[in-house]
């Protein structure tokens, strides 16, 4: 287990990168702790599988480096890595039973047998896997067979970090929930460092203790799933996580203090802003609300979400939301509304204001 | 890595080698063929090819050879699509059966064929034209294309179909305007293996004409026996038997891979 | 795929189905007609029972030539499954040098079979061709249309140069549908080439591998014209087999009834093999 550093990390899959454009990560910086839970999380194409493998030395970095426990790693083959990998379509040896798919990676690394057979019956009990240890793997369910590609990367005491790439995709719905809390209890029980790359956020924030929201190459935002929601450094992230995602507003900025049709808004961090080409004003659903003097706005639409009902607004031209708690009265017609100046916050060209990198 | 490239070229060198020979052969002068080994032509000529270009009984016997073999391609696909359809789609009385009898045709030697070939085909007076070689080929090419086609098919969604019907599309207009084109690699691997056996085939082309359909494999044959050592001029005509095999390979060259595991891997 | 049970789908299948039916049947059925009678003249038939068919199974010259055959099938199966496999696994997966590789490897295939013949008869010529000058310039005594030994080097030869590649290009498709992901697990797991090979390639290839076999197996069961170019069956006949020996009954004699049952008797040889293959690699899957 260790600590991994990564330093201004780049990497291109084209031979000669010119422009900023060619690279598929943009100089990246990370430390993540030992034993830790963490997870990569962003849409498709933003550069998480590339960051994945090239943490578990599928890839070589074009520029930048890696290293765990400060030993510097970024040429060395996943081999000496000493990683697990569980990937997206489970991988398993399908002429082996799971006895000797967990066993294979020991006996590749020459473990006597005696060892072996305690090792991989301790894991396949905590995977629940221990009545279907004689069976050919190729019969089990994809569940049954990502376990085994999980319980491949545990069966090895001395494994440095265990990375998913989305591990769920391909598994029923009604299994999904299932497999990812037995996943949240694995690493309570062993504490070995975790990395997940999904483009979920109900995953992500439910299975890591910090989260890193990456878009286009590059990191927009790392922290806990609290910070994230409440405090998101970029609209992006804004946008990305919670649904609906967060209100995105125009504003202009004068002296410190931000104005929204005609009147002032307060915002957390106001007296930070600037000023910029793109000034703006996020704030959640969560954190607006109904009053009798406000914002006037009109309402336009009420979608029932369950436990809350959603209300779109427009006012001066933005679309805002809210949420309205199932019981209370729903808004009709014309209506005025108020954020909550403790999570509304002002952002300067997408970023939040006083946290620009 | 290094060696297992040594391998690969050493292999292609292998496969290449005949086929220089065959050129070189088909390049030199009988009196140098006759005078001993040389490993390339000392006087280049293009006699061989000029006699086979200007003689009918020569380039008749390619225009032969290639008539029938786009006659049994054609033939094979058209017949085989909705064949294939119908396995990749539905199941109906018989089908599992069906499709096995199709393929044990692909088993049954051309040997055992011959002579009942020639008798029907008198019957039916279509022999010594292209159109018993091409009849007598589907034997072999209708089983395989509706394999392929069955293959290629199979990898494409139902909802596909349904769709198509719910948005009013009649069967025929979905299957000509929607489904070929969907399959365009799948029809082309399948054209490709119907031209390659109706093209190599011998004994069945060679024995089902005479003189008026005469392929190109039958005229060949004929050199090697009755004129004696025309070598160059058999080396010639073996040339120029390996074009259409080169160009067609080379517009399927994208597909080939999936083509040889017959759309099924 | 679930598939809907609809008994129309048969009006798609009839063309099919009278095409081979017009091809198969009609001379399957004067074949069986053949070989139960006897005739002496042009329209002249007798009831011979199973006469042709004991006789054709005690006659040493059919025993023979099957015992060829069969040694021939083995021979080139045991080269050709091993060294297209090899060769498939030899061949790179990405680049410019894939295409070449392919095109380059799949000529043979589309060569004439009688042209195959032809060219190598011209590149085993003992005074004037590559193979042949080029042995006896290294001191071994070859000439394939003398020694039975030579001529069964070159039809092998020529056989392995035929067919080779389609057992690499089959191969060769089962290899780049593998995931990648699995090589990045063996990887991980730190397996071995050997083990890549053993737990990974290996079982990812056994339907193609079913396949090659069958269709080597097939097809050099049915050999004909290639050999009957090179070699005619000869030196005496050392290098006759079932189908050079079935077309010189067929085509050369009149007696159509032994042909017949030549005919039947092989055509069932191949089915049984076929059959017995197939049904065997399929249960070792069901296991």
């Amino acid at each position: 287990m260790a600590e991994i550093r990564i330093d201004k990390l780049r990497h291109s899959y084209l031979a000669e990168p010119k422009s900023d454009d060619d690279f598929a990560l943009k100089r990246l910086s990370l430390t993540w702790k030992d034993g830790g839970a963490y997870a990569l999380l962003g849409p498709s194409g933003c550069g998480k599988t590339t960051l994945l493998n090239l943490i578990s030395g599928l890839l070589t970095p074009t520029e930048g480096t890696i290293s765990f426990d400060g030993k510097d790693v970024s040429n060395a083959s996943p081999e000496e890595r000493n990683i697990a990998q569980v990937f997206q379509f489970p991988v398993i040896y399908d002429t082996m039973t799971v006895y000797d798919n967990l066993a294979f990676p020991l006996r590749n690394r020459g473990v006597p047998e005696a060892e072996i057979k305690p090792r991989v019956e301790e894991i396949a009990g905590m995977l629940e896997l221990t009545k279907t240890l004689g069976n050919r793997a190729s019969g089990l369910t994809a569940d049954g067979k990502q376990k085994i590609s999980l319980g491949r990367g545990l069966v090895r005491a001395d494994v440095n970090v265990i990375m998913f790439d989305e591990p769920l995709t391909v598994i029923d719905p009604h299994l999904k929930w299932q497999l990812r809390s037995k996943l949240k209890e694995l690493h309570i029980k062993t504490r070995r460092t975790m990395i997940y790359v999904t483009h979920d956020q109900t995953e992500a924030l439910t299975f890591a203790d910090q989260v890193v929201v990456m878009n286009q190459g590059e990191v927009v935002q790392s922290g806990t799933p609290i910070d994230l929601f409440e405090k998101p450094r970029h609209t992006f992230v804004g946008h990305f996580i919670g649904s609906p995602g967060m209100n995105v507003i125009p504003c202009s900025v004068k002296g410190g203090k931000a104005f929204f049709a005609g009147g002032e808004v307060k915002a957390e961090n106001a007296k930070s802003a600037k000023g910029a080409a793109r000034t703006e004003l996020g704030v959640r659903p969560e954190f607006v609300t109904v009053v009798n003097k406000g914002i006037a706005a009109d309402v336009v639409k009420v979608s029932d979400a369950g436990r809350f009902r959603i209300v779109e607004t427009r006012a001066h031209g933005a679309t805002i939301k809210l949420l309205v708690p199932e019981g209370e009265a729903v808004p009709q017609g014309k209506t005025h509304l108020a954020f909550d100046p403790a999570h509304t916050q002002v952002y300067e060209d997408g970023w939040m204001a006083g946290a620009r990198p | 890595m290094k060696k297992r490239y040594i391998v690969l070229t050493l292999y292609i060198v292998f496969l290449m080698l005949p086929i220089y020979w065959l050129l070189n052969m088909s390049f030199k002068t009988t009196n140098e063929i006759l005078g001993g080994f040389s490993a390339f032509p000392r006087e280049f000529t293009l006699d061989s090819y000029k006699t086979i270009f200007t003689d009918p009984s020569w380039y008749g016997a390619y225009i032969n050879s290639i008539t029938y073999v786009a006659i049994n391609t054609v033939i094979s696909i058209i017949v085989a699509l909705p064949a294939a359809y119908a396995f990749s789609r539905y199941r109906f009385l018989g089908d599992k059966h069906l499709f096995f009898w199709l393929l044990t045709n692909r088993m049954a030697p051309p040997a055992v064929f011959v002579l009942p070939f020639v008798n029907l085909y008198y019957a039916v007076e279509l022999f010594d034209t292209p159109w018993a070689v091409a009849l007598a080929h589907t034997l072999f090419n209708i089983p395989l294309a509706v394999w392929i086609l069955e293959g290629f098919m199979s990898g494409v969604p139902k909802e596909l179909d349904e769709t198509a019907f719910v948005d009013g599309y009649s069967f025929p207009r979905f299957f000509i305007k929607i489904f070929l084109p969907t399959i365009s690699a799948g029809i082309g691997v399948a054209a490709f293996f119907c031209f390659m056996f109706s093209w190599v085939e011998m004994l069945l082309a060679k024995n089902l004409t005479s003189v008026a359909a005469k392929p190109i494999v039958a005229a060949m044959t004929k050199t090697a026996s009755t004129s004696g050592y025309e070598l160059g001029l058999l080396a010639a005509a073996g040339v120029l038997t390996l074009i259409p095999g080169a160009v067609v390979v080379y517009f399927v060259r994208n597909y080939i891979a999936k083509g040889f595991a017959l759309g099924r891997v | 795929m679930n598939k809907t049970w609809d008994n129309r789908a048969w009006w798609l299948v009839l063309p099919v189905f009278l095409m081979v039916a017009f091809n198969a049947l009609i001379p399957l059925m004067t074949v069986v007609n053949y070989s139960i009678q006897e005739s002496f003249a042009a329209n002249e038939f007798f009831w011979a029972g199973a006469r042709w068919f004991r006789e054709l199974l005690n006659n040493p010259d059919f025993h023979a030539s099957l015992g060829r055959q069969i040694i021939f099938t083995a021979v080139v199966l045991l080269i050709q499954v091993p060294l297209g496999l090899g060769i498939a696994l030899c061949m790179p997966r990405k680049g410019a040098w894939v295409s070449v590789c392919l095109v380059l490897m799949a000529l043979p295939l589309l060569v004439p079979w009688n042209v195959v013949g032809s060219m190598w008869n011209i590149m085993a010529l003992p005074d004037i061709g590559l193979l042949g000058w080029g042995l006896n310039a290294l001191g071994i005594d070859y000439n394939y249309t003398r020694q039975p030994g030579a001529a069964w080097f070159t039809v092998v030869l020529m056989d392995v140069w035929h067919w080779t590649s389609l057992v690499a290009l089959l191969c060769y498709a089962g290899l780049v549908s593998i995931p990648d992901a699995y090589y990045q697990a063996a990887k991980i797991d730190g397996a071995r080439p050997w083990a890549v090979f053993r737990f990974i390639q290996l079982p990812k290839l056994k339907h193609v591998l079913t396949i090659a076999i069958l269709l080597r197996f097939m097809d050099s069961f049915m050999i004909y014209t290639e050999v009957i170019v090179l070699t005619g069956g000869g030196p005496g006949s050392t290098t006759k087999f079932l189908s050079i020996d079935l077309v010189q009954k067929a085509l050369g004699g009149f007696d159509l009834g032994p042909a017949a049952a030549f005919s039947i008797v092989y055509f069932l040889i191949i089915l049984f093999a076929s059959w017995l293959f197939y049904t065997l690699m399929m249960r070792e899957e069901a296991k």
